[in-house]
């Protein structure tokens, strides 16, 4: 049981994937399956972090070839939370996507793209491989170039050439280094590899190549100086589109420097968290000043996933138990509110013709609930308590100053500031200044959507508020998570040991 | 005999979040509603209030979050007394007027919904016993105000003082945040009278001076000190009866409250008293020169409010317990008398239709009621007897007389102070009610009972304290003051002091006030006409800083995502070639493997050459991405003259697939069928590219020189037919060994595939292209 909940989240949206794609003349038929594979994604790996929680980390063999050799998939409490986060956020776009336009996206073939890169980001979140983790990053590229593209507006075209290029050559990178590492250690088995890394003799060229490693996560992730390709794409994709790109995209790069940075290279920690540290301060400042800068509603958005990368880089930069668990509930928290700002702005976009602040208004006015929907992601984001995003900041603001980081903490706590004054910003120009003239013709008559159309757009909304709410005022079950986690990915011998069994070095050698 | 603290603590909140969520359904009554729940909620306090001492308190635990070591917790001591019940008391006054004063508006239930949870905010600020909860509902305030100034917010004016009063409180908010932080570290709890109790540990940390400095900035930015206190005459854009609540009686005075709270800890130390002296006498007299400047009621009263707020701070920061008493004396006494005259304002404003001072007079015959609440309340401002003002007053000049060597420094400035405030009152009383009648635009008269009830309630407590100060002191005051000082400390109230210099003070504060109201007409225009205020004022800092935060925040992101590809792409390219090549230098891993003789295998690598050059000369856009496909197809070379025929396959696969969508992509986009860079523009990609190339070559040079790890391939050789029934040692590694990595690299081709499929074919329609 534990062995088919390790593999699910990859075979079921594979299994989506394929089915969608054999429906391609049938895009009604192709949405329920989606959803239904979405849910069922959910609920595996709701099970599979309850497996993780009562019973440790759920490791598996593929084709049962022992570890180093074959591929391991490695499910630790970090990865069974970025799993079932990946499962509700492919639920609420899934859902939401069957909202207005989703004939068009589905003929254009929405459906198995979403479900590869579901499957991509699920691989990636499970592989205890390195060369494995490349594929999946391969899979999500390639995916989410198909996604970006899907209306095929000059715009978008011109996004996603951007994208693809610049991400292309940062997976290169990518491989390039998975090369190196392996000419170093000889095996790509991540438990392997930090069980070899310390003895490598070249710690210099082992060191270049973990720098290699962080420059293509780092543009994966979308840290500075490396982040161009975001907010040249982001804001040109259908908004189901830039939810699940804002939710997962980003911080699979982000999980990669976690998982890697702190299993592998964490002997040199002494280089990597001060580099990684000043990477995560530049990230957020210029992040934000981009947020403050824009006047588009997706582009600030898009910003802000940028400055907010910094906030979950804190915590490998200080690798200390209580800043992992930051860097671990700040993704949790991050990930759910930015989908929701990105699906509250597609509704706010419906209804108030345009996401552009100097058309919108009075939105407060005629939609209160919507208002609603958008403050609580929006106020979480800024960190405001009680809402989820206040612990997450919290908990980064705290493990600094304990590991005496004082330009670092405070640099995460003026860019709190900045991330309040743009989420205003949008608020007083979309929702209470009165709306411009122009605006008003394009509002839809109240009736004018249908039923299921009004249930797929606002139903993932409330979910998420709903989330996010929790977060905030149930705090202790997620912040003791975040703990465990923290402390699983310290307790490297335990990792090793689950993944290698007992005596890895005795098993290798009498292969030979 | 007192109720049980969860029914004291927790009801309160309850009931109040119950009635704010009830508002947004209730069609009628809805004030009313409110009002009564805030009155249930003081009622509960007041039944709680026996329970309370010098020395025992009320504590109810029901929220906490262990894993973080936030303990939770609400607690109700003397000083938190004080504060909920002129939170509900004042409440439900506010909200009976607001019931009145907003009658018709179809905005009324979400202000009473907005009302209700700033009234729980501040109850669970107040009575928080744990730095985290009490920051959780300190922001909360913060928040509820933002959305009530701004409750005409199709203003661009209601907006903008709202954001600053949002990002004013909000950024002393993050630096109290970092303070409570810092300060629970040091006490090794986040619990506040665990604080107090490890006062030693709090001042002994490392960081105790800056952990001070950072919880009195953002006590100082909520409670308008200098030089934040522009952000709460600009606050007037709320409602009055908002103002009244939120910016006069309550939320300003949260910053005073955790002065007062965290004063056990710090009050011995000369750093605090210092700066809390000179900022808050700063603040006063800023506040008194600048409600000499305004008309606009609500302006005057604002300022004089900062005055209000700044003598608190003074007496906080003068350490003894005549000066705590004082503090608590006349922070009851001035939420008394300024609520009333706010509300007196708002009547004034509401029944005239002006509410700007020069154009009103005599309204005392058409409104005998609402002039009896100006009057009373004015006199107590004013510090008359029997008023509690008075009370207060004379302690404060006690208390600044007791100070040592700045003592007339202290007594002089809060001389000049106190005369401003007598003419102000004088200015709220005598000259709106009595003289002559002016013409307003509305013909005035008294409001209904439901408006009148709170300025006349106020300002009769204000009289009813004062001639019974003793019994204040015993039931409220002393209370405070014990948990200001974490001591008992008995300083009777006393109305008459005797004939002491502080009475002769008082004569010539109240006479110099009078010559000041005479001269009223003609000082406000010339001090307003004085630009000198305006250009020292700290609002013009606000301004250019936001102003300057934009530019700057334009420039910077001009500077980045300046919007060229080819500029993003030498970003890249440069890192990784710097990154990996500075760490392999400085870490001293260059190397080299020992030189290998040459074989005919080298000429594999001819076209991967040719293609990089053919790449960087090409003048085509076309012809570059031919030509790196030359080097993909002779990597695929190399793999063929090393044996592994099927990985060149595979290679060359992916190599022609890509090439295929970004010739489709490019084909899609304005082609530029010549290269029109410059020829620097040039030279420079190819000094990046060349870069690149040779870091590469650095440390790939370096990871041969290292000896190599072969058991990976010796397992996959000596399983290969054994478990995995294949001669061809690659084909078991596609298929079996690593057969997961096979599944995702058919997954890339096959959404390729699709993609490439979806691209052509809109190509093929032109659909969508260019709209």
């Amino acid at each position: 049981m534990r062995q088919i909940l390790l593999v699910a989240p990859i075979l079921i949206p594979l299994a989506a994937c394929a089915i969608t794609a054999l429906l391609w003349q049938r895009p009604e038929v192709q949405r329920r399956i989606g959803v239904a594979a979405a849910a069922l994604l959910f609920l595996s790996t709701l099970a599979l972090l309850a497996e993780v929680v009562t019973g440790g980390m759920v490791v598996g063999q593929m084709g049962n070839w022992p570890a180093p050799f074959g591929i391991t998939l490695v499910v630790d409490p970090l990865s069974a939370a970025m799993l079932v986060i990946t499962g509700l956020m492919a639920l609420a776009v899934a859902v939401y996507a069957m909202g207005p336009g989703a004939a068009e996206r589905d003929r254009a073939g929405f459906q198995p793209l979403f479900h590869a890169l579901v499957m991509g980001v699920a691989g990636a979140f499970s592989t205890g491989d390195l060369f494995n983790l490349y594929v999946w990053f391969e899979v999500m590229l390639i995916a989410s170039f198909g996604l970006l593209v899907l209306d095929r507006t000059r715009e978008q075209l011109d996004g996603g050439l951007r994208y693809v290029m610049l991400n292309l050559v940062g997976t290169t990178f990518f491989l390039l280094a998975v090369g190196l590492v392996y000419g170093l250690t000889g095996t790509l088995n991540l438990a392997d590899l930090a069980r070899v890394a310390p003895q490598v003799e070249n710690q210099g060229a082992l060191a270049a190549a973990a720098v290699l490693l962080l420059i293509s996560f780092g543009a994966k992730a979308a840290v500075f100086p490396l982040f161009n390709w975001l907010p040249a794409a982001y804001h040109t994709a259908s908004m189901p589109v830039a939810a699940i790109f804002a939710a997962l995209l980003t911080k699979v790069g982000v999980y990669a420097i976690i998982r890697v940075f702190t299993l592998v290279f964490a002997h040199d920690q002494a280089l990597f968290g001060p580099i990684i540290g000043v990477v995560a301060m530049l990230t957020m400042v210029v992040g934000v000043l981009g947020a403050a800068a824009h006047y588009d509603v997706r582009r600030i958005l898009s910003f802000h996933i940028i400055s907010q990368i910094g906030y979950m880089l804190v915590g490998v930069a200080l690798m200390t138990p209580l800043a992992l668990a930051g860097a671990v509930l700040y993704i949790v928290h991050h990930i759910v509110v930015k989908a929701n700002l990105f699906l509250v702005a597609g509704a706010m976009q419906k209804v108030g013709g345009s996401f552009a602040l100097a058309k919108l208004g009075g939105l407060w006015a005629t939609r209160p609930l919507l208002g609603l929907m958008f403050l609580i992601p929006a106020l979480s984001l800024a960190g405001i308590p009680p809402l989820s995003g206040f612990w997450g900041k919290l908990v980064v603001i705290r493990s600094g100053f304990e590991a005496e980081a004082w330009l670092l903490a405070s640099v995460a706590l003026a860019v709190g500031l900045l991330t309040l004054y743009s989420m205003v910003k949008i608020w007083n120009e979309a929702f209470w200044k009165a709306a411009p003239a122009e605006a008003a013709a394009h509002q839809p008559a109240p009736g004018e959507w249908g039923r299921m159309q009004r249930f797929a757009t606002f139903a993932p909304i409330v979910a998420l508020c709903a989330v996010t709410l929790t977060i905030g005022l149930w705090t202790e079950p997620f912040a003791a998570f975040s703990l465990a986690a923290a402390e699983a990915l310290l307790d490297r011998e335990a990792y090793i040991a689950a993944v290698l069994g007992t005596a890895p070095v005795q098993l290798a050698e009498a292969v030979r | 005999m007192s109720i049980a603290p969860s029914l004291a603590l927790g009801l309160p909140l309850g009931l109040g979040l119950a009635g704010a969520i009830a508002a947004t359904m209730m069609k009628r009554g809805v004030a009313q509603a409110g009002a009564a729940v805030a009155a249930l909620a003081f009622l509960l306090y007041l039944l709680a209030a026996p329970g309370v001492t010098e020395t025992t308190d009320l504590r109810f635990g029901f929220w906490s979050v262990p894993s973080l070591g936030v303990v939770g917790g609400l607690r109700l001591d003397g000083l938190s007394l004080v504060f909920v019940l002129l939170i509900t008391g004042i409440g439900a006054l506010v909200l009976l007027y607001a019931s009145r004063y907003l009658k018709g508006d179809t905005r009324l239930p979400r202000l009473v919904t907005l009302l209700l949870i700033f009234m729980v905010a501040m109850l669970g600020a107040v009575t928080a016993d744990d730095v985290v909860t009490l920051f959780v509902f300190w922001e909360l305030t913060s928040l509820a105000s933002f959305f009530l100034v701004a409750y005409d917010h199709e203003k661009p004016g209601a907006r903008k003082a709202a954001l600053q009063a949002l990002l004013v409180t909000g950024g002393g908010g993050l630096a109290l945040l970092a303070g409570l932080i810092l300060v629970a570290m040091a006490a090794g709890t986040t619990s506040l009278s665990g604080i107090i109790a490890a006062r030693e540990a709090v001042l002994a940390h490392p960081a105790a001076i800056p952990a001070m400095l950072l919880v009195v900035l953002g006590c100082f930015t909520k409670s308008a000190q200098f030089p934040f206190q522009f952000w709460l005459p600009n606050a007037m854009a709320a409602p009055t009866p908002v103002s009244a609540y939120l910016h006069s009686a309550t939320m300003v005075k949260l910053g005073i409250y955790l002065l007062a709270r965290l004063n056990p800890v710090y009050q011995h130390e000369a750093f605090w008293q210092e700066l809390l002296t000179t900022a808050g006498l700063l603040t006063t007299a800023v506040g008194a020169i600048y409600a000499l400047r305004e008309s606009d009621l609500k302006r005057v009263l604002a300022w004089t409010t900062v005055t209000a707020l700044g003598s608190l701070t003074m007496l906080i920061g003068l350490a003894p317990a005549l000066s705590a008493t004082a503090a608590v004396t006349f922070l009851l006494v001035h939420a008394l008398y300024k609520a009333a005259l706010f509300l007196v304002a708002g009547i004034v404003d509401h029944e005239t239709g002006t509410r700007d001072a020069a154009a009103l007079g005599g309204l005392r015959r058409a409104m005998p009621l609402t002039a009896l609440a100006a009057v009373l309340a004015a006199l107590s401002m004013a510090g008359l007897p029997p008023f509690v003002g008075f009370v207060a007053k004379e302690i404060i000049y006690e208390a600044k007389l007791a100070t040592g060597g700045a003592a007339g420094l202290f007594a002089s400035i809060g001389f000049l102070v106190n005369a401003a405030m007598v003419a102000i009152a004088g200015l709220l009383s005598w000259r709106l009610f009595f003289g002559p009648l002016r013409p307003t635009p509305a013909t005035p008269h008294d409001p209904p009972k439901s408006m009148l009830a709170g300025p006349i309630l106020l300002a009769g407590l204000g009289l009813l304290a004062g001639a019974a100060p003793s019994l204040v002191g015993a039931w409220l005051v002393d209370g405070a003051v014990a948990a200001m000082l974490g001591a008992p400390a008995a300083v009777p109230l006393k109305l008459w002091h005797g004939f002491t210099p502080v009475l002769a003070l008082s004569a010539a504060t109240i006479a110099l006030g009078l010559l000041l109201l005479l001269a009223w007409g003609r000082l406000m225009p010339r001090l307003r006409r004085a630009s000198a205020f305006d250009r020292f004022d700290t609002a013009r800092l606000y301004d250019r800083a936001l102003a300057g935060l934009v530019a700057w925040a334009e420039g910077t992101t001009r500077l980045v995502q300046h919007g060229s590809l080819r500029g993003y792409m030498q970003v890249l390219l440069l890192v990784a070639a710097l990154g990996p090549l500075a760490v392999l230098v400085a870490r001293g891993g260059l190397d080299l493997p020992e030189a290998a003789p040459l074989d005919f295998r080298a000429l594999a690598f001819l076209p991967i050459a040719l293609g990089a050059i053919a790449a960087a000369v090409a003048r085509g856009t076309l012809a570059a991405v031919m030509a790196t496909g030359l080097v993909g197809f002779g990597t695929a070379l190399v793999f063929l003259t090393f044996g592994a025929p099927d990985v060149a396959l595979t290679q060359f696969t992916v190599e022609v697939l890509l090439i295929v969508i970004l010739a489709t992509v490019l084909i899609r986009l304005p082609v530029r069928a010549r290269d029109v860079r410059t020829g620097r523009q040039r030279t420079v990609d190819a000094a990046v590219a060349g870069a690149l190339g040779l870091s590469v070559a650095l440390v790939l040079l370096a990871v041969l020189a290292a000896p190599f790890d072969p058991r990976l391939g010796e397992w996959f050789g000596a399983e290969s037919v054994p478990g995995g029934h294949g001669r061809n040692v690659v084909n078991v590694i596609l298929v079996d060994f690593r057969a997961l990595d096979t599944l995702g690299e058919i997954a890339v081709l096959a959404i390729a595939a699709f993609s490439v499929i979806a691209l052509l074919r809109a190509s093929g329609r032109g659909a969508r292209v260019g709209s």
